[in-house]
């Protein structure tokens, strides 16, 4: 089971994330309590989806912007709303997440899956991510000091809306 | 020049720290090469043919004289005594250790240097004109500009894994010698009818596989919006920009399939949100900035000098070099000094450890202690005082830094090429050197007068070949190097992409195919016309029956 960090302490995972070729039928006889779904098979299921005994996130690939996908009423109804990173070097959903907080005002929780380093972690905290899903078998430590590279940063971001600009004391 | 303060100090100290430690979990097998290999490029750390290769930023090509000194000590401790200026105004060594790549970070940081940002697909160091502040022809210094571009750009969090690397360019002068056409993103500053300060925008313009000029999103960008529209032009291109294809990833292939009026109708729509927020430029940020960046402290000097006049007639080869590397200043008094780094037998761009501690003393003494690294690759001295030219040219004479060739055929754009750079399908510095050779008597040279000649050893196009007025380009056939020559490009304000004169040539037939189009338009060239005027009149067709002219 993937490592899940959250409020930037490791916590039980308990969401099961449902893979993009997973059918239907076996998502729906799922028996798990908290499910991430793949947002194309939620739009497709959202009704049975939701008699189901869990809480249900979506979670959306590389090219799927929440933002644009996601009205408004639905955006407000998910708990979480998961971006896959396929490769750690495609950063789309840096831009998505925080479109997420600043055009949507999404104040649920946004979640880095897929393959999310140490070394990208601050980065994902600045744009508006809240946790963030890890391999099971990373060093605890090495990836909670990642939070802590940088104490400052220049531009306006979601977490730190005021750019330094603004508030540098000279 | 910008002086750091606490903050940037900090942020700078803590990336040194964060380098250091993902290069000790790299080296203790914590991270596999795929995953460093997006850190140390963001850390300017590439893995060359023969060892590292450490490019180190120079922002807006501007450097103290303490920074020169620091670079040199580098050299000398970390690598082999010299160092390369690149098109980009920054600074590669070639021969460091990674394992000693913090220690050189932490040495740099000393004086407020860094590798940071200058490679991966990120937005790298922001260039502008060489002679910023100081030209009789500007319309606004660009240099605040780019610090507050800098600052702006550094450690974004949105922006650290785009497509493909980005660059950006602002332009204050009126003659443009930045390349601004050719950048990611182009900043020509301007004001509009009621004497307001703003930028027009360009967007989409590159070099590489695929060369374009930028094209206009903006016409007139108050300057108090520059940030929040350059975060959403960057937006569209990381949601959208290819990530399938290296070779189509910049932001010039996304604005070429979109357009430009879709492009920007989605800058606008998503600029719209953010437009008139907290990342709004303030007054005082921009007064901040600008105050680094006041004139120097000028004496009150006449604009002639007998002394001066005198040298000029008895030294022939000063007036060859005043005519060439000295331009006019806005200050009465003073002169813009360029110094030439292409020496023949010397690689374009090269300097040595001891060169740099001499152009360091030279600027304390002579210009204000500053220093500014041209795109050309050469080294401009910007606050000069007339009557101090002779001096400065008999100095620089001791250390081979007086040639006399700006802007001549002989003052080569060159990228390392396949000497240095793994990259590389072929070699790049000795067919500059065969050029070099080949035309080496000032008379000549200034014959011929204002040509460009850039030469790239790979598609790449580090060398800007699709911009010079005569482009080489290295390109591999079955194996073996050979070298595809262009006509017609040009940088600056009217700036114009090379065509492809035939097919390619072997390395030493070159310095005669570089004859022969130069002497087309010996031949043809009316009055005052420059190369590029000539060819222009003329178009492809002469110079390529001339050097494809089958011998009888």
């Amino acid at each position: 089971m993937p490592k899940l960090i959250k409020d930037a302490q490791f916590v039980e995972n308990d969401w099961q994330l449902v893979s993009a070729e997973a059918e239907p039928d076996e998502v729906l006889s799922l028996k798990a309590s908290h499910l991430l779904v793949p947002f194309t098979l939620w739009q497709d299921h959202k009704a049975e989806l939701a008699k189901l005994d869990a809480e249900i996130g979506v979670w959306f690939a590389s090219e799927q912007n929440p933002a644009e996908l996601l009205t408004e009423e639905e955006i407000g109804q998910l708990p979480v709303i998961a971006l896959d990173f396929p490769l750690f070097k495609d950063g789309r959903a840096f831009t998505y997440a925080a479109l997420l907080r600043e055009q949507k005002s999404y104040s649920g929780d946004i979640r880095a899956v897929g393959e999310v380093l140490r070394d990208q972690l601050s980065y994902m905290l600045s744009c508006g991510f809240s946790s963030f899903q890890v391999a099971d078998d990373v060093d605890e430590e090495t990836y909670l000091n990642g939070f802590h590279d940088f104490s400052e940063n220049y531009q306006a971001t979601v977490i730190k809306p005021t750019p330094l600009f603004r508030r540098r004391q000279v | 020049m910008y002086t750091y303060d606490k903050y940037d100090h900090q942020m700078l100290e803590e990336r040194v720290a964060q380098f250091r430690d993902q290069t000790r979990r790299f080296l203790d097998g914590k991270l596999t090469e795929q995953q460093f290999l997006p850190l140390r490029l963001q850390n300017g750390l590439y893995v060359q043919r023969l060892a590292p290769m450490l490019r180190i930023a120079v922002p807006y090509g501007l450097i103290s004289s303490k920074q020169m000194r620091k670079l040199a000590s580098i050299t000398r401790d970390y690598d082999k005594g010299y160092a390369h200026l690149s098109t980009r105004q920054n600074v590669q060594i070639n021969w460091p250790k990674l394992e000693q790549v913090p220690d050189i970070l932490a040495e740099l940081a000393e004086v407020s240097m860094h590798a940071i940002q200058t490679s991966g697909n990120c937005i790298r160091n922001t260039t502008t004109d060489q002679f910023a502040g100081v030209s009789p022809n500007e319309i606004e210094d660009s240099r605040p500009w780019c610090e507050i571009i800098r600052q702006w750009s550094t450690f974004h969090p949105e922006f650290a894994y785009l497509p493909r690397k980005f660059k950006i360019a602002v332009c204050g002068t009126e003659v443009d010698q930045a390349a601004t056409q050719v950048h990611d993103i182009g900043l020509y500053i301007k004001k509009n009818d009621q004497g307001e300060l703003g930028f027009q925008v360009l967007v989409g313009g590159g070099l590489g596989r695929t060369p374009l000029i930028g094209q206009v999103i903006c016409e007139f960008l108050p300057w108090r919006h520059l940030l929040t529209y350059l975060d959403a032009i960057m937006r569209v291109y990381n949601m959208e920009g290819r990530r399938d294809n290296i070779f189509k990833a910049r932001i010039k292939i996304l604005v070429k399939a979109l357009g430009i009026d879709t492009y920007r109708e989605k800058v606008e729509a998503l600029w719209q949100h953010t437009r008139d927020g907290e990342g709004t430029l303030t007054e005082e940020e921009v007064a901040r900035c600008k105050a680094y960046f006041t004139p120097p402290a000028y004496a009150d000097l006449p604009d002639e000098d007998e002394a001066v006049d005198t040298a000029l007639q008895q030294d022939l080869l000063f007036q060859h070099w005043v005519q060439r590397n000295v331009a006019k200043h806005k200050q009465p008094g003073y002169r813009i000094v360029t110094l030439s780094l292409k020496e023949t037998g010397v690689a374009p761009g090269d300097l040595t450890d001891r060169q740099m501690e001499f152009v360091a003393d030279l600027a304390d003494r002579y210009s204000f202690s500053e220093m500014r690294i041209t795109h050309e690759q050469n080294l401009t001295l910007a606050d000069v005082r007339l009557k101090d030219l002779y001096e400065v040219y008999k100095a620089c004479k001791t250390e081979n830094l007086a040639t006399a060739n700006l802007g001549l055929l002989n003052d080569i754009i060159s990228c390392p090429g396949g000497d240095y750079c793994s990259l590389a399908n072929a070699k790049s510095i000795p067919i500059a050197e065969s050029i070099q050779r080949r035309f080496d008597d000032f008379d000549r040279l200034t014959e011929i007068g204002d040509i460009s000649l850039n030469i790239s050893g790979c598609m790449n196009a580090c060398g800007h070949h699709h911009v010079g007025n005569i482009g080489i380009l290295g390109v591999d056939k079955k194996g073996e190097e050979f070298y595809q020559v262009s006509l017609g490009g040009d940088q600056g304000r009217e700036a114009k992409l090379a065509k492809v004169l035939g097919p390619s040539f072997a390395q030493v037939e070159i310095p005669d195919v570089v004859e022969k189009i130069v002497s087309v338009y010996l031949e043809q060239r009316q009055k005052d016309e420059k190369f590029i005027d000539t060819y222009q009149r003329l178009g492809i067709e002469p110079f390529k029956e001339r050097v494809y002219a089958k011998a009888d």
